[in-house]
């Protein structure tokens, strides 16, 4: 695009602006149609600047006036940390140490991707006005409710990990490296099914309550307030139904790399991890992968066939 | 005609990395545009028959096709035959169906480089949904659309605009989804704000600007991103007097640069005033493309601002009568010789086109000389029913009378229905018949006596 900064439109006018009325025209030089089929392009393309304008506007929208509310989202976690700590560890006396840090340590990546489907779900609805006049591309619009959703969770991960360093507890290691595979698998994931509702929302509005309920019960099939050794337990060898859940897999490496339960609790029938080692989050993050590449592939396909409707359905 | 390009539909044009980018633009080089462009040897792609010469719009020669519909047609389908819920989608199948609604019909459309288009039409004849097709926001139920280079657009009262945002918040969004970066947005936001005038109120929230203000930025932003393509719906009625003046010195500014403009407008003055050619629409067909001083005509006869006997040029009606044919026998030899007590049939050539009044009511006039009507021929009440197609109606005259002269004939053609004209053609061929008279049109009986 650098080569088109030289051409704006206003006053000094580059084109043949001082031809006279009557037969026009422009040189042809041979750079011109391909400089058109590019700035075509540019329209339809996904564009990084664009996606960052658009969280930008998001973060802006709603915070509008409140620097406080900014702050406040990113204390409110910590807060769920507390009050869940009480309840399950002092009150239910779940049977988790360190219950907040664990929790946190799977919730956040929850919060991260159930935030960001409910919100790409309306996302195209609720930019009616834009899809309706302006010609861009479209999956923009999905894309920047995970970034808007992107941004909040790595500044919450900043917050737990300053805690999890405050309270003395282990954290800093090659256990953290694990978070990369998993957060690309999260990540994965949540585009997939980001691009998948917010297409199916157009047409068939139901959708959005439809994806209220199942997030509500999904949030129980991943082992965030439970342990995932009480599935073991229950499921025995079919333990892998449960984890073909992608967020199950992904809440459970997150677990593995961000908490250390203190010594007692890491093997044995008192496990609150699964594995110690790495191979096994390894493994399963392959497989909840490549499950995430076929829904992207699936979502894509559906969003490229329903996005040409869009302006007639809203 | 049924090729898809996927230059740019919304359908087809989303790269990822999964995916081939699009494929590269048809080569934009293209010479003949098919407006009456003097290329040598540059096929003419397909103009729909209404054009006919008419297409020529007197435009200089363009480099450049830029935009180029074929075949285009949109079905809006109806809301009951659509599914608009998972559950119905799932649950209930096959409902009530509904019609269908087409809103485009078959638009055939080239546009080259540097040319200000006019697209007019009755309410509902589906100007702002061709805009929309052209804009890539809507996909056509059928036919190819492709656009080469930039398109900023103004559809129906203003740009897309977020209320919850502010002037300032906006006018960056909206450069950034139409292809700008920062940086150019950056240096155009003063020029914008200049433009629009709206430097108090930069700051508000847009949802407190009035329909004229909310114009303005919308029309500042869509001059101010360097678009090549243009595409502006009937939004400057809102705007008052003094900016509509500025907006139309944007618009002649863009036309000596060499941008292409497509706008939609009811003001047939507009259209004399500034534009190249003109698209008249009629219940989703064009009816017309050429040029502004006959589309105007067209359109103010259409619209009942013209007497209803001001003929529209039959070239451009949806009625041509083509040629008009003597002779002895329905479907004998022509010839143009008569003498009195013989049977004449008179053919009518029609040429029916799409748009055309589903009955078709013929007044058929011979007229003398100094254009006297001699005799008025009709067809029968209720007129006749006409396809779409070329049909000949013969009028038989079982025998002349004594006539003496040359003799024209004078077709009116109107809608059976409503008795709206469509058109009139008086042809120049003459039948002769020979009287045995000496003198004057017509032979009678008398006596001549002297009295007393
Ligand atoms: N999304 C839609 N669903 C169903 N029908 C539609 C839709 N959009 C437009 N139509 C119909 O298509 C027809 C053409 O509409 P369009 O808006 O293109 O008319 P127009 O020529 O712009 O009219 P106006 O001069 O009033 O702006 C109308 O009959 C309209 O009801
Ligand atoms: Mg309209």
């Amino acid at each position: 695009m650098s080569h088109l900064a030289d051409a704006p439109a206003p006053a000094t006018g580059q084109v043949m602006a001082s031809t006279p009325p009557g037969p026009r025209g422009e040189p042809d030089h041979a750079a011109d149609s391909s400089r058109l089929a590019h700035r075509s392009r540019a329209q339809t393309k996904v564009r990084w600047e664009l996606l960052r304008n658009l969280v930008r506007k998001d973060l802006k929208v709603k915070y509008k006036g409140s620097t406080l509310g900014f702050a406040w989202s990113l204390a409110n976690p910590m807060l769920l940390l507390v009050v869940y700590t009480f309840v399950f560890q002092i009150v239910l006396k779940a049977g988790i140490p360190r219950f907040g840090i664990y929790l946190m340590s799977g919730l956040l990546i929850w919060n991260a991707f159930s935030g960001s489907v409910s919100a790409a779900c309306g996302s195209v609805v609720a930019n009616a006005n834009l899809v309706k006049k302006v010609r861009f591309p479209l999956a923009v619009l999905p894309l920047s409710a995970v970034g808007f959703a992107a941004v909040h969770f790595l500044l919450q991960l900043a917050v737990l990990f300053v805690v999890i360093l405050v309270l003395g507890y282990h954290l800093l290691g090659p256990n953290l490296l694990l978070l990369v595979p998993a957060g690309a698998v999260a990540f994965v994931f949540t585009v997939a099914l980001s691009l998948l509702v917010s297409a199916l929302n157009v047409r068939y509005r139901d959708t959005a309550h439809l994806l209220d309920v199942a997030l509500l019960a999904w949030f129980w099939v991943n082992p965030m307030v439970y342990a995932f050794s009480l599935i073991e337990d229950r499921l025995h060898e079919w333990t892998w139904v449960y984890l073909l859940n992608p967020m199950a897999v992904v809440v459970i490496s997150f677990q593995r790399a961000i908490y250390a339960p203190p010594a007692g609790y890491s093997t044995g029938h008192k496990a609150v991890l699964p594995h110690d080692g790495y191979r096994f989050y390894l493994e399963h993050l392959a497989i909840a992968g490549a499950t995430s590449l076929a829904l992207l592939w699936i979502g894509l396909q559906v969003f490229r066939t329903m996005q040409a409707d869009f302006a007639e359905d809203l | 005609m049924a090729r898809h390009s996927s230059a740019y539909q919304r359908g087809s044009a989303f790269p990822l990395p999964a995916q081939p980018p699009p494929a590269p633009e048809p080569p934009a080089t293209v010479a003949g545009t098919g407006i009456g462009t003097a290329v040598p040897g540059a096929g003419q792609p397909g103009q729909p028959g209404e054009a006919g010469g008419g297409s020529g719009a007197g435009v200089g020669t363009e480099t450049a096709v830029v935009i180029q519909a074929g075949g285009v047609s949109k079905r809006f389908v109806s809301y009951r035959n659509r599914a608009t819920s998972l559950k119905e989608r799932f649950v209930r199948r096959g409902g009530p169906a509904g019609e269908d609604f087409w809103a485009l019909r078959d638009i055939d459309v080239t546009i080259g480089r540097g040319q200000t288009v006019g697209l007019a039409g009755a309410n509902g004849s589906g100007k702002s949904t061709l805009l929309k097709v052209l804009a890539g926001i809507l996909r056509p139920s059928s036919g190819s659309v492709s656009v080469h280079g930039r398109i900023a657009s103004l559809l129906e009262l203003g740009a897309g605009f977020n209320g919850e945002l502010s002037g300032r918040d906006n006018v960056y969004l909206n450069a950034s989804l139409l292809g700008l970066s920062r940086r150019e947005i950056d240096r155009l936001f003063d020029s914008i704000v200049d433009f629009a005038e709206l430097r108090h109120k930069i700051d508000d929230d847009v949802k407190h600007y009035s329909s004229g203000q909310y114009v303005r930025l919308g029309f500042a932003v869509a001059v101010h991103v360097d678009p090549d393509v243009l595409l502006v719906d009937e939004v400057l009625a809102v705007g008052d007097e003094a900016f509509q003046r500025k907006c139309l010195a944007k618009i002649a500014e863009f036309r000596e640069q060499g941008r292409t403009i497509l706008f939609v407008t009811h003001s047939l003055d507009l259209i004399e005033q500034m534009c190249d050619r003109v698209l008249v629409l009629e219940s989703g067909s064009m009816i017309f493309d050429g040029p502004p001083a006959v589309g105007t005509k067209l359109l103010r006869q259409k619209l009942g601002s013209l007497p209803s006997d001001g003929p529209v040029d039959w070239q451009y009606a949806t009625v041509r009568p083509q040629s008009v044919m003597f002779s002895h026998q329905s479907g004998g030899p022509t010839t143009v010789q008569f003498d009195p007590g013989e049977q004449v049939v008179i053919s009518v050539e029609l040429d029916v086109t799409e748009g055309a009044p589903e009955h078709v009511y013929l007044h058929t006039y011979i007229v003398g000389p100094e254009e006297i009507a001699i005799w008025l021929m009709e067809t029968p009440p209720g007129g006749f029913r006409l396809e779409p197609g070329r049909h000949v109606v013969d009028f038989v005259v079982p025998r002349l009378p004594e006539l003496l002269g040359a003799f024209a004939v004078k077709v009116h053609v109107s809608d059976a229905a409503t008795g709206v004209p469509v058109t009139t053609r008086r042809f120049e061929e003459l039948f002769g018949v020979s009287g045995s008279h000496a003198g004057g049109l017509l032979k009678v009986g008398y006596e001549a006596r002297l009295r007393g």
